[in-house]
């Protein structure tokens, strides 16, 4: 009897035993750390494949992008183990690699046949490579964005405002290709009467806590001449930040935010424009391609009501990049599974789901289809755009660089204290403290 | 019986009353009394004690001996490979002769004095109506604590959307109330206005809160002063000021005392409302030491910025408490 | 010098105010009541609109009720083609019949949930913590010669001064190298420190106000301490400890600087997820407002609860000397 017992409770523990590495290997997950807006709602979707392909959980972890930065550095900093996977802002590579965040994934890659050649050169440059032109990963390139516009055709297409813009302006209402076209219309709306409602030009980007103002007054800077630093001479900055030239593309962008903007939007980023946008208080808005697909789809100002143009020019033409790329964290306890991830991410097809779900692809697969162009209305400007998108520094002190540049440009733009060349100038001065404790000066 | 007590046959205590005391004093005193059964009283002493310094050294001393250490070096948190070397007092110069960290201890002094000298006024106003004991000034009373129980952070940002001169309600209320429309200023906008918009949120979230110190003073003075003043038929103006105010001063100051010490450390309620913006007008002195800790990963120097401001807190509110026992002790 | 009456009872104006300044007094603060109430009305009211509704501009006032809002602050959303959402099952639901309705799915749980749990976890945790300490160290400073009592007082005192930020910076790093970055346990120690300061300032003046002849009887029939204390003091003691948890328990509850530098996904409490709420594209109002109005609702019935051991809370404690 005894004996039956002990061979009964012996049975059972040893199917026990047995059991555990199964459920082990099942209770697998992942988490990835993102930016909570519109594309991450778009990666939870297309994530269930990933999980139906290999049986890993997927879990997120989102941020509003005026906390993200904040919040995942400071996760990263303190070697957490919450993310496996991270969708971090393309600036972060610098700092990401040199402290040993990101996983180097050259190897990867090259034992998984997953070819950087595949991807759009300017997304391999701005999210993958540190440092910059040399051919050493950390990222894969997953969300390409940039800064685009969007207009209300609908008033666009109104005769009397067209009969009257024509007279006044001599061309036709239509989306601007340079600023000072941008300029015209954007006072052609201010104060207008709509529906009973006034409404107003443009909105500009004017956040001045993370990185809101930089990132929209750099489309106007880029295309008056500004640059970082020399080209031929890294870190030579004075005389091309604080140029005669970028002094007068800062003027620029102040007499833009002054003329033709809504009132109150001191401290306005990516929400408040869509929430200026969607209650009908804007004829133009400037805002990131991520978005451009909810706008799209929305009741009030969606569909025929919408139109795109790519970030028009002056002397030259570019547009601020965006966009992100994803990476492995070098603290996470699930290395191999998030290797997996990447390694199903990059796939064509997967590729080409995410952009049909609203993610913006970096896969030539999908760009280089001839039908892409006719995808979405906003497909033809993407492409254009990304053919001309410049970054921000990448650096490790990339924080310090942006932060001193927010309150520079904020100061001078939206709180009216000193010149245009002064801002610039405490620019050079505050850029040029930063690299010398870095030692790059 | 008084053996039997003494061996502690647990009885319940006996009822207070002059055979208590004479019970003592018949007991030998010295001896006797204090013998208890268990722990002496200075294991008690300790045991009671330790926990709580050892807490406050573990979590709040030693940082901050940490934080001085810190501030003569040239560390950085993001940075945990690089070579840490001393600077001297670098930092605390530094720190001094920055132009953003004086402006940012003027917006926070301006922040300081409006916001204590409207929540005081009003505050006591307040009080002072509500001790008038009309009928249902128990259930007012509730109401008005509703809003200093929120989150200071959770009430910056939904004034954000308050402020919005769209679609915000504020700029429509005062267009109701005074007629200025409603699209021709914007608070969090402007910057003149937006060091207003910190303080009108803070005063409406505090102010019940200095009431209700204030309206424990009023209740503390004793009706026979009041009676005393009206057979001298002192009129009530007068009553006011020198029977009134007087006698809750302490109770006043102690309120300014407490919240000017919160609003020296403001962080929250600022930093979601304004951010510190437009430019830097409304950036206090925590929302700088922030940004220089956790986002330019700044930590000598910002070390240095925090043993600044705490010892700046510790000498004025030492100065005070000194003037408030001056007062309490009239 | 006067021995200030703190009984709330009896001190008042001997004088019955006239019924015309009763009348004057009730008008004044029944409406900065209603005045300073608006916001958080209009803020429960937001909580119900729809998203278009509550950036309509200019604002409404009428509108038809929705809950999108509290749908938005359970649950996360996914954009979907309509294809896709076509072929899915009929909708189960309030919520997920709203989210159809934008072209949006249901994807699962949002983190409120959890968030609020560890908010009643840290804040209950810690109040209990600080008042049990509180309690233990004010009788000690009330009753005993403790060597170098009124240094140590006013070092408790003095922790309170230091901004937040500051020690921060130190906790941070510290927390960091312990393995307490990120857990409810850190979060616990670290806002218990910051309350007892005030938790034995204020137990020590009520404690003070007991008359220690209780004890001494109670010590004489032969109780130790301990027993004393647990006897006879606490129940007297009952109204400040109430008061004292009362105050701890706002703070940590309401607390946002410490939970969003030194937490993340664990021990995260609610204050630094509900100004985060994303809708579609930006910042959801209905969810905020939503999350706000809940996230109000257990203080708002603690306190309504025991307010008047508030208003006593206040007076012993600002009374001792």
């Amino acid at each position: 009897m005894e004996k039956r017992v002990a061979h009964v409770v012996a049975a059972a523990a040893l199917a026990m035993i047995v059991q555990l590495p199964a459920a082990h290997a099942q209770k697998k997950q992942l988490t990835l750390c993102w930016a909570a807006w519109d594309p991450a709602n778009a990666l939870v979707e297309l994530s269930k494949d990933f999980t139906a392909k290999t049986g890993v959980q997927m879990k997120f972890e989102f941020v509003p992008w005026t906390s993200f930065a904040d919040r995942f550095l400071n996760e990263l900093n303190s070697k957490g183990k919450l993310c496996d996977l991270m969708i971090g802002d393309s600036q972060w590579i610098g700092g990401a690699a040199e402290n040993g965040h990101y996983v180097k994934l050259n190897e990867f890659f090259d034992k998984n046949g997953i070819k950087m050649s595949d991807f759009l050169p300017a997304t391999v440059l701005g999210y993958s490579e540190w440092p910059k032109g040399k051919p050493s990963y950390w990222a894969l390139p997953a969300m390409g964005d940039a800064v685009g516009w969007t207009y209300r055709k609908d008033w666009f297409s109104r005769p009397e405002l067209r009969a009257e813009f024509k007279q006044k302006y001599k061309r036709d209402l239509a989306p601007p290709r340079t600023y000072d076209e941008l300029k015209q219309i954007g006072e052609f709306f201010q104060g207008r009467m709509i529906d009973g409602k006034k409404v107003y030009g443009v909105y500009l980007f004017t956040e001045r806590g993370s990185e809101g103002i930089t990132m929209g007054v750099t489309n106007v800077l880029y295309n008056y001449g500004f640059d970082y630093s020399d080209p031929h001479k890294p870190y030579k900055m004075d005389g091309v930040v604080n140029s005669a030239d970028a002094v007068r593309g800062l003027e620029f962008y102040k007499s833009l935010y002054q003329c033709c903007t809504a009132p109150g939007l001191t401290n306005a980023y990516m929400s408040e424009g869509l929430d200026a946008f969607k209650s009908g208080q804007v004829a133009m808005q400037m805002n990131w391609f991520a978005f451009f697909p909810g706008l799209y789809k929305d009741p009030k100002v969606g569909g025929d009501r919408i139109g795109f143009f790519p970030n028009p020019g002056a002397k030259k033409h570019f547009t601020q990049l965006g966009g992100q790329g994803i990476s492995v964290v070098s603290y996470s306890a699930n290395r191999d599974a998030a290797l997996q991830y990447i390694k199903w991410f990059a796939q064509p097809d997967v590729q080409k789901k995410w952009w049909s779900l609203g993610g913006y692809s970096c896969h030539k697969a999908v760009l280089n289809d001839p039908g892409f162009k006719s995808s979405a209305p906003f497909a033809a400007d993407f492409l254009a755009s990304m053919q001309m998108v410049k970054d921000f520094w990448a650096e490790p002190s990339y924080a310090e660089l942006m932060l001193a540049m927010q309150k520079r440009v904020h100061d001078f733009v939206v709180a009216n204290k000193g010149t245009a060349k002064q801002a610039l100038d405490s620019l050079v001065a505050d850029w040029t403290r930063v690299f010398k404790d870095d030692g790059k000066l | 019986m008084s053996a039997d007590g003494a061996n502690g046959k647990g009885s319940p205590p006996a009822p207070r009353g002059p055979s208590l005391v004479e019970r003592a004093a018949a007991l030998t005193p010295a001896v006797l009394a204090r013998r208890v059964r268990g722990l002496s009283d200075r294991t008690v002493a300790w045991l009671f004690i330790s926990p709580t310094i050892l807490l406050l050294l573990a979590i709040t001393i030693f940082p901050l001996i940490w934080t001085v250490k810190l501030s003569f070096t040239n560390y950085r948190a993001n940075r945990p490979n690089a070579e840490i070397h001393g600077v001297g007092i670098d930092n605390y110069v530094r720190v001094l002769t920055d132009a953003d960290v004086w402006a940012a201890m003027q917006a926070t002094a301006h922040f300081l004095f409006w916001t204590l000298l409207l929540q005081t006024v009003l505050g006591f106003a307040l009080a002072y109506f509500l001790d008038r004991r009309f009928r249902g000034h128990g259930f007012w009373a509730t109401v008005i604590l509703i809003p200093m129980m929120l989150s200071p952070a959770v009430v910056g940002n939904f004034w954000t959307f308050l402020y919005q001169p769209q679609i915000g309600l504020w700029n429509y209320a005062v267009e109701f109330v005074t007629g200025i429309p409603a699209d021709s200023f914007s608070m969090i906008g402007s910057i003149d206005l937006a060091p207003w918009s910190i303080i009108i949120v803070d005063t409406w979230m505090w102010t019940p809160y200095v009431a209700l110190i204030c309206l424990a003073g009023l209740r503390s003075i004793p009706g026979y002063i009041y009676e005393a003043a009206e057979v001298d038929r002192a009129s009530r103006w007068r009553q006011f000021w020198t029977i009134t105010v007087p006698m809750s001063l302490p109770f006043i100051m102690l309120a300014v005392l407490f919240r000017g010490i919160e609003n020296f450390k403001m962080f929250d309620m600022v930093n979601l409302l304004t951010n510190g913006g437009p430019g830097s007008t409304t950036e206090l002195a925590s929302i700088t030491l922030k940004r220089e800790a956790f986002e330019k990963w700044r930590t000598g120097y910002s070390s240095a910025f925090a043993i600044i401001l705490f010892v700046t807190v510790f000498g004025l509110a030492n100065i005070y408490v000194r003037a408030l026992n001056r007062v309490k002790s009239r | 010098m006067l021995r200030r009456e703190v009984s709330v009872r009896h001190a008042h104006s001997a004088v019955e105010p006239s019924r015309a300044s009763k009348r004057i007094a009730a008008t004044i603060v029944i409406l900065y009541a209603l005045g300073s109430t608006v916001p958080l009305v209009w803020i429960v009211m937001t909580a119900f609109k729809s998203s278009t509704d509550s950036i309509a501009y200019p604002p409404v006032l009428l509108f038809e009720p929705s809950r999108e809002g509290f749908c938005n602050l359970f649950f996360t959303h996914t954009r979907q083609t309509e294809e896709y959402i076509a072929a899915m099952p009929p909708a189960t639901g309030v919520c997920d019949r709203i989210a159809r309705d934008r072209g949006m799915v249901i994807a699962g749980p949002s983190n409120f949930k959890p968030r609020f749990l560890n908010s009643i976890i840290i804040a209950f945790g810690s109040t209990a913590l600080s008042v049990l300490l509180g309690m233990t160290a004010a009788y000690a400073f009330s009753r005993f010669r403790v060597p170098g009592k009124d240094d140590l007082l006013f070092f408790i005192l003095s922790t309170r001064m230091m901004p937040p930020i500051a020690i921060a910076i130190p906790i941070y790093l510290m927390y960091r190298e312990l393995g307490l970055s990120d857990t409810r346990l850190g979060m616990i120690l670290l806002y218990t420190s910051v309350n007892i300061s005030l938790a034995v300032w204020l137990l020590k003046g009520f404690i003070d106000e007991i008359p220690r002849e209780y004890e001494e009887a109670a010590l004489v029939d032969g109780y130790t301490r301990l027993q004393a204390f647990r006897k006879v003091v606490l129940p007297q003691a009952a109204t400040g400890i109430v008061a004292t948890a009362i105050f701890c328990l706002i703070f940590a509850w309401n607390e946002y600087a410490f939970a969003v530098l030194l937490t993340s996904g664990e021990a995260q409490t609610a204050p630094p997820f509900i100004p985060i709420i994303i809708g579609e594209g930006g910042l959801d109002w209905p969810g905020v407002a939503a999350g706000t109005s809940l996230f109000l609702v257990p203080i708002l019935v603690f306190t309504v609860l025991l307010r008047k051991h508030l208003l006593r809370g206040i007076t012993f404690g600002a009374v001792r000397k």
